[in-house]
């Protein structure tokens, strides 16, 4: 995904001649082609995060349309108050990309895990929250978010993700897009974990369930009106995330169906437990863990149904 | 020096109507304020947003009032403006609101304004404008580690646009700055970091605005001036009593305050 994004960021660094990509000490190489081009308009920031957000809120403030990047956590919780009070109060077009978001970084340890960012971004009134399912969304979310200009958060898995779409589909921050469809019931996929949601359902289609899956690429604004349908249509409402149960996108989702009165009982979740997870090995091993598998998922969900 | 006396008593006056904290964090950054808006900053209140103006922000936001002040004074607001300080609908809240015309960032929680202006500073390079970008911190202010980022990114950036303060008036909330976290010798601090660093008397009116215009085009480095001043000057019962960060004059006290102050 990443290698994408710093494609996307260069074609579109034409577009916008407001665009500046301020980095905090990563990526170096993948911006080679923007530098040449635009030399004033991409800046290593160092390893000040703070700063950097300051900064974009600035940019932003006097005109400009500034990209901040590094990796998830650092550029999230470490810099969660620059973000509220600099970009969100003021409402200020600026955009924060965090690589390597959930579990990515699963062998790097704890510290450069990301399984709160969702739901502490989330929280932010004029923020944006939005998932790229795999490298197809994410060149199409930086340019909605480009489009859009308002504060928006991009979460990026790392490289090498499979890419899911096989066209190019239409993509709207705030607006899920339906994968396959399927009569019994929905998986609602956040992010990278759409290869888990379409292995899921090929497992489940074994097994004569028939399962219509979503990228829900937005966590904030919710798709509502997809989720009215589902909860309205489907016998389950399954949603998967690299991210922790706590505060994610299934606990945004049980927040509004309890304001909007839809059967909650429809709904299971998949994601991180309350604790840290340690000597995880790589991104497959964390996910097991964390029972982020198809095969256990499909185990979940055909016990529900039984 | 009059209009800094006027400034004081607004400062006085509000912090007594609405019972807010922070006036001796006011007074001691009043002259600075004062020259600034007086003297220095190309703004115009018909259009807070006009892109080529200079920009200032307040980034010890508890010194509020200094900067309504100002703005009263500039007709950014007027007087009923003033007169609703902290009350419901107000925008004059007691640390300032980007809502309210002539704001340029919300401060209040320290070391937010420097990395802002970085960013102002840093359009204005890019786009090739000529507007400068003006932060006032305080001391306390400079133990937020994102102060020393910035100073970092401006240095590295040759920032040369932007021009800093710090109202050194050697306190912070709960005791002397030299003493909380050891913060002198400043000014040697920010000249380390790679600044073009001034030591001025921050109540001499001349002395700031002289320092203001001192040459920085072409020299490849942000400004800082480091602001020698008094914690609640131009009142002699509030002068360097840090008692003052939090107390609010009662109805006696302030018309005390504004007799030594010469405004009726």
């Amino acid at each position: 995904m990443r290698n994408t994004f710093a494609k996307a960021v260069t074609e579109l660094s034409d577009v916008y001649p407001e665009l500046v990509m301020l980095a905090g000490d990563i990526g170096n190489r993948l911006f080679d082609e923007m530098k040449e081009k635009h030399p004033n308009r991409f800046l290593n920031c160092g390893v000040a995060e703070a700063n950097m957000t300051g900064v974009a809120a600035g940019l932003a403030a006097s005109g400009m349309r500034p990209i901040t990047y590094t990796i998830t956590p650092f550029n999230t919780v470490r810099c969660l108050e620059q973000i509220r009070l600099d970009v969100c109060y003021p409402n200020l077009p600026v955009i924060i990309v965090g690589t390597g978001a959930g579990l990515s970084y699963a062998g790097l340890g704890a510290t450069h895990h990301s399984m709160e960012d969702i739901a502490l971004l989330r929280t932010l009134p004029n923020m944006h929250v939005v998932c790229p399912a795999d490298p197809v969304e994410v060149k199409l979310a930086v340019a909605d978010a480009l489009r859009l200009g308002a504060p928006t958060y991009i979460r990026l898995g790392k490289k090498g993700e499979p890419t899911v779409h096989l066209t190019v589909p239409h993509f709207e921050i705030g607006k899920g897009i339906s994968i396959r469809e399927g009569n019994d019931i929905a998986l609602v996929s956040v992010g990278n974990m759409l290869p888990e949601a379409v292995a899921t359902a090929d497992k489940l289609q074994v097994g004569g369930i028939s399962a219509q899956v979503i990228s829900l690429h937005t966590v904030k604004p919710l798709d509502q009106l997809l989720l009215s349908g589902l909860f309205a249509n489907k016998k389950l409402v399954v949603v998967l995330e690299e991210h922790a149960l706590i505060g994610g996108t299934s606990s945004a989702i049980l927040e509004w169906g309890c304001d909007q009165g839809v059967d909650l009982n429809k709904l299971m979740r998949f994601g991180g437990p309350d604790r840290f997870l340690f000597a995880c090995g790589g991104q497959r091993q964390a996910r097991k863990l964390a029972g982020l598998t198809a095969e256990n998922i499909t185990q979940k969900i055909l016990a529900r149904l039984s | 020096m009059q209009l800094a006396a006027q400034f004081r008593a607004r400062a006085i006056e509000m912090s007594h109507q609405a019972k807010a904290a922070h006036l001796a964090s006011a007074l001691s950054c009043i002259d600075v304020v004062a020259v600034l808006y007086d003297s220095v900053l190309r703004v115009d209140p018909s259009n807070p947003k006009w892109s080529d103006r200079d920009r200032f922000i307040l980034s010890k936001g508890h010194a509020a009032t200094a900067l309504y002040a100002a703005l009263e004074h500039k007709n950014f607001i007027n007087q009923s403006d003033i007169a609703s300080y902290g009350k419901e609908g107000s925008l004059l809240e007691e640390h300032p609101s980007p809502k309210l015309p002539g704001v340029e960032a919300a401060t209040g929680s320290l070391g937010h304004g420097l990395p802002i202006g970085c960013g102002i500073a840093l359009a204005g390079q890019i786009k090739k404008q000529t507007y400068r970008t003006f932060v006032l911190m305080s001391d306390g202010e400079c133990n937020e580690g994102s102060v020393w980022e910035a100073c970092l990114f401006a240095s590295a950036n040759k920032l040369e646009n932007l021009c800093a303060f710090v109202d050194f008036n050697k306190w912070q909330a709960t005791g002397r700055s030299k003493e909380v976290l050891g913060l002198e010798p400043l000014a040697e601090k920010f000249r380390i970091f790679g600044w073009i660093v001034h030591e001025i008397d921050g109540h001499d009116h001349s002395q700031i605005l002289q320092t203001i215009n001192a040459p920085y085009s072409g020299k490849s480095k942000p400004t800082m001036i480091v602001a020698h001043t008094v914690k609640g000057k131009g009142v002699s019962f509030m002068e360097d009593d840090n008692n003052w960060h939090y107390r609010i004059p009662t109805s006696e006290e302030v018309v005390l305050a504004k007799t030594e102050l010469g405004v009726s």
